[in-house]
């Protein structure tokens, strides 16, 4: 079998990383995630018209009676318009008029095919909630891997491979605009789930490996992440199929989770290999012969 | 050792079939399932909001104003108890949960104390600072309160919504003073919205003669009144002045109905009194003919009618700028009663039906094509395993969902998203033990004995595996709400199926394929 060596590829990993993290940063302060709805409130409409409007005209009508800052875009098709109102009024009848007001200035033969009202109350809670959920979600694996490998090594180069994963999607959410939703946040704890499964698969052969060879630790690195690359690479490719499925064919409401997902399997798969593992050895595991 | 016991055999049989059986309800439509003979399960898969179009409303019941308006009433009582021993107070007053009051007379302090008390409900303390008396509600109480304002709200809620026709509709507490409102398949949700978000304190008053101009230009209001807008506001008289006695509420309504008023032809909502307000409004259309009765609905006027006769049957029009449909509301609104307290709607989601359609189409094309690339890619590269593992993953998919079936869970369209992503990780355990039975085989193991360490090594970590995604999955649960709840559903259940499959199922069909055919090779390298 041919290993490759890719313990000797740990520094320009960790300097690319730190680029990818740093530049994910830099993108969030400077761009922000596109947050939608959800999270900041506001209204959302999906309207089917039954020739492409003018979207400049519609926007002319919509900002004429409306508060708060209005988006419009088209949404899979040029008939296919979404439009999303910000609006910080706490006033509960404002809100509903405003829906209403909306109605009568768009023709009447349209289809609503989507009305969503998220008040400012909520917004905030389920910010609250998102990020709840994912630092949990994080700690939890971290000591479960922490108590499986009986090593803090392992459980702090899983958990360093996660920020990473996480903080670049971030960083991919920033970058692309696309919008951070509800969605959004189940992406991200899949992406943490699935790099965590991937890097189980690596650590798993490590100890194993560690049971039975008497050789450097670096060497039983590679002969891990070798040993296991296959596989890797078989279960990424299938669940990019999947994914890509999903992103053609699944509708524009799913694609921009289904994006993100692409983009966290692969980041995934290259923190368990290039990541996860050769931290372990820079964190300066020790060998120590235990009892099966 | 492969093992090839009937128990294995028929263990395994037997979970396919319940499998297939509780999938098969899923065939058929809800009035074709419970035409199905008895031996059939009935349970089905149920489609989320936004895949067969609907609304979700989150509400928020304002339980304070009830206290606030028990404060007020607190003050009432203070004041009767006071009156009736002749004490002397000053700063009479309402908090916002509780009242305070200060006792003049310093030596009736006790006595003042004691028959306050014996004029209010239990669970209000009384703290004295000097002569000074601090009335506030129990911790208890408020609980308690809160608990009958939200309870009595979801019943009012409840009529409301079965009253428009909604069908089959959702309606839950969710922790302490909100409210989740499901309606599949409405049309028109904003009219549900403003049905629903209405106190609909329905009020009588009567008007006083005086007109709003006419106060203006004197400066001041007639003592006893207040001035009410018009519900209509593009009515001809924009403001009412009316006497601030109610003389009577839509408490004492024991019906409502929309009709059309057969001399103006126009919409009026007709309604009924109970006995005891019947001989009330008797009694006040007797002695008030010719004054106007204002109607004021949630402090609008709706309707401000001359009375022309004494109404003695206990029966009523009221007749405003109706249409049909706002004319039902109100009949509708008067039949299930006012709300205890105001509702905020917090959050909204509508999905119309033509989405939810599209949805559905998306979903089904993406996990028939995701599903045959997949099964293509894994004949490709493992043949005859590959083979078996397509298997695996078809009943992977049917195991998944018959048990969503079993427990009637719902499908929602991040839920379809989780079933294609579990197809495709779901082969990752399958991949696992075939690569380490390769890896075997390729260090020189037989083949029945590369099989069984294949399954072996690859036990432990897939369970480690799969157990850091279902930490995922479930805390996601936890802190999802709606639709994301319905991913992380098929997600955890998914892991847990394709173990079945990918461990079980495969091992025992690798197994009968090795022992009975006994291939010279495995075509995996």
């Amino acid at each position: 079998m041919n290993i490759i060596n890719f313990y000797k590829y740990r520094i320009t990993a960790f300097i690319f990383s730190f680029l990818l993290i740093l530049f994910s940063v830099f993108l969030f302060i400077k761009d922000n995630l596109n947050l939608g709805i959800d999270f900041k409130g506001g209204i959302l409409i999906e309207a089917n018209f039954s020739t492409p409007p003018s979207l400049s005209d519609l926007r002319e009508k919509l900002i004429g009676i409306s508060v708060g800052n209005v988006e419009i875009q088209e949404f899979g098709s040029p008939e296919n318009i979404l439009i999303r109102i910000e609006k910080n009024s706490e006033k509960k009848e404002e809100q509903n008029a405003l829906i209403n007001n909306i109605k009568n200035e768009l023709p009447s033969e349209i289809d609503y095919r989507r009305i969503e009202f998220v008040g400012p109350k909520v917004g905030k809670e389920l910010q609250i909630m998102g990020i709840k959920a994912v630092l949990f979600s994080l700690i939890a694996m971290f000591s479960y891997i922490w108590f499986r490998f009986s090593g803090w090594q392992f459980g702090l180069g899983a958990l360093v491979a996660l920020f990473h994963d996480v903080l670049s999607t971030i960083g991919f959410f920033s970058l692309t605009q696309i919008e951070f939703n509800l969605a959004s946040i189940a992406a991200i704890l899949t992406i943490a789930g699935y790099s965590i499964n991937d890097t189980v698969v690596v650590f798993d052969r490590i100890r194993e490996n560690l049971a039975k060879k008497e050789s450097p630790f670096s060497e039983l690195l590679n002969l891990s992440i070798n040993q296991t690359l296959s596989r890797t690479l078989m279960t990424s490719l299938t669940t990019l199929l999947a994914l890509l499925a999903l992103y053609i064919f699944g509708g524009e409401v799913v694609r921009g989770f289904v994006s993100a997902m692409m983009w966290g399997v692969l980041i995934g798969t290259y923190s368990s290999i290039f990541i996860a593992s050769p931290l372990i050895a820079l964190l300066g595991f020790k060998i120590i012969k235990q009892d099966q | 050792m492969l093992s090839l016991s009937k128990w294995r055999i028929f263990f395994v049989c037997l979970v396919c079939i319940s499998g297939i059986y509780f999938l098969y309800p899923n065939f058929f439509n809800k009035t074709e399932v419970t035409a199905l003979p008895d031996y059939f399960s009935k349970k089905q898969v149920n489609l989320g909001l936004d895949l067969q179009g609907g609304s979700h409303l989150l509400l928020e019941v304002d339980t304070k104003s009830v206290l606030k308006e028990k404060s007020e009433y607190l003050v009432d009582d203070i004041r009767s108890a006071l009156r009736k021993q002749k004490i002397k107070y000053s700063n009479l007053g309402s908090k916002l949960s509780g009242a305070v009051v200060t006792i003049t007379d310093k030596e009736k302090i006790d006595l003042a104390r004691r028959s306050i008390r014996e004029n209010i409900e239990k669970g209000i303390q009384i703290d004295t600072q000097q002569n000074k008396l601090n009335l506030s509600f129990s911790d208890e109480y408020i609980i308690d309160s809160n608990i009958k304002t939200v309870d009595q709200s979801i019943e009012v809620v409840r009529k409301r919504v079965d009253e428009s026709g909604t069908k089959e509709p959702v309606i839950q507490k969710q922790g302490e003073k909100r409210i989740i409102v499901q309606l599949p398949g409405i049309k028109d949700p904003e009219r549900i919205r403003s049905l629903i978000g209405r106190t609909a304190k329905l009020n009588f008053h009567l008007l006083d003669p005086t007109t709003v101009e006419l106060a203006q230009q004197r400066g001041k209001l007639p003592p006893g009144t207040f001035r009410v807008s018009n519900a209509d506001p593009t009515a001809y008289e924009k403001e009412f002045l009316v006497k601030k006695r109610i003389l009577l509420t839509g408490d004492n309504l024991v019906n409502a109905a929309a009709t059309v008023d057969p001399q103006s032809g126009k919409y009026v909502v007709a309604f009924e009194f109970d006995r005891k307000g019947g001989k009330k409004f008797a009694k006040i259309t007797t002695e008030n003919v010719y004054q106007r009765l204002a109607i004021l609905l949630d402090s609008k006027v709706i309707s401000a009618p001359q009375i022309r006769e004494p109404i003695t049957g206990g029966q009523g029009n009221i007749s405003g700028n109706f249409s049909p449909e706002t004319a039902n509301d109100l009949a509708v609104l008067l039949r299930a009663g006012s709300l205890p307290a105001p509702i905020e709607v917090l959050e909204e989601r509508t999905v119309g039906p033509s989405l939810g359609l599209d949805s559905i189409e998306a979903g089904k094309k993406a996990l028939v094509v995701g599903f045959v690339l997949i099964i293509l890619f894994m004949i490709f590269r493992y043949r005859i395993f590959g083979l078996i593992a397509d298997f695996a993953i078809i009943f992977n998919i049917i195991l998944l969902v018959s048990l969503l079936s079993l427990i009637e869970a719902t499908l929602t369209m991040p839920g379809i998203a989780g079933i294609v992503l579990t197809v495709g990780m779901a082969v990752d355990a399958n991949v696992l033990v075939f690569e380490r039975i390769k890896e075997e085989l390729r260090s020189g193991r037989s083949i029945m004995n590369s099989i069984d360490l294949g399954y072996k090594f690859a036990l432990k970590t897939i369970l480690d595996a799969n157990f850091t995604t279902l930490i995922a999955a479930l805390l996601l649960y936890n802190y999802g709400s709606g639709p994301i709840k319905g991913f992380a559903v098929t997600l955890s259940i998914g892991i847990v199926t394709s173990m079945f499959t990918a461990l079980i199922l495969t091992k025992l069909i690798v197994s009968l394929w090795v022992v009975k055919l006994k291939p010279s090779r495995l075509f995996l390298t």
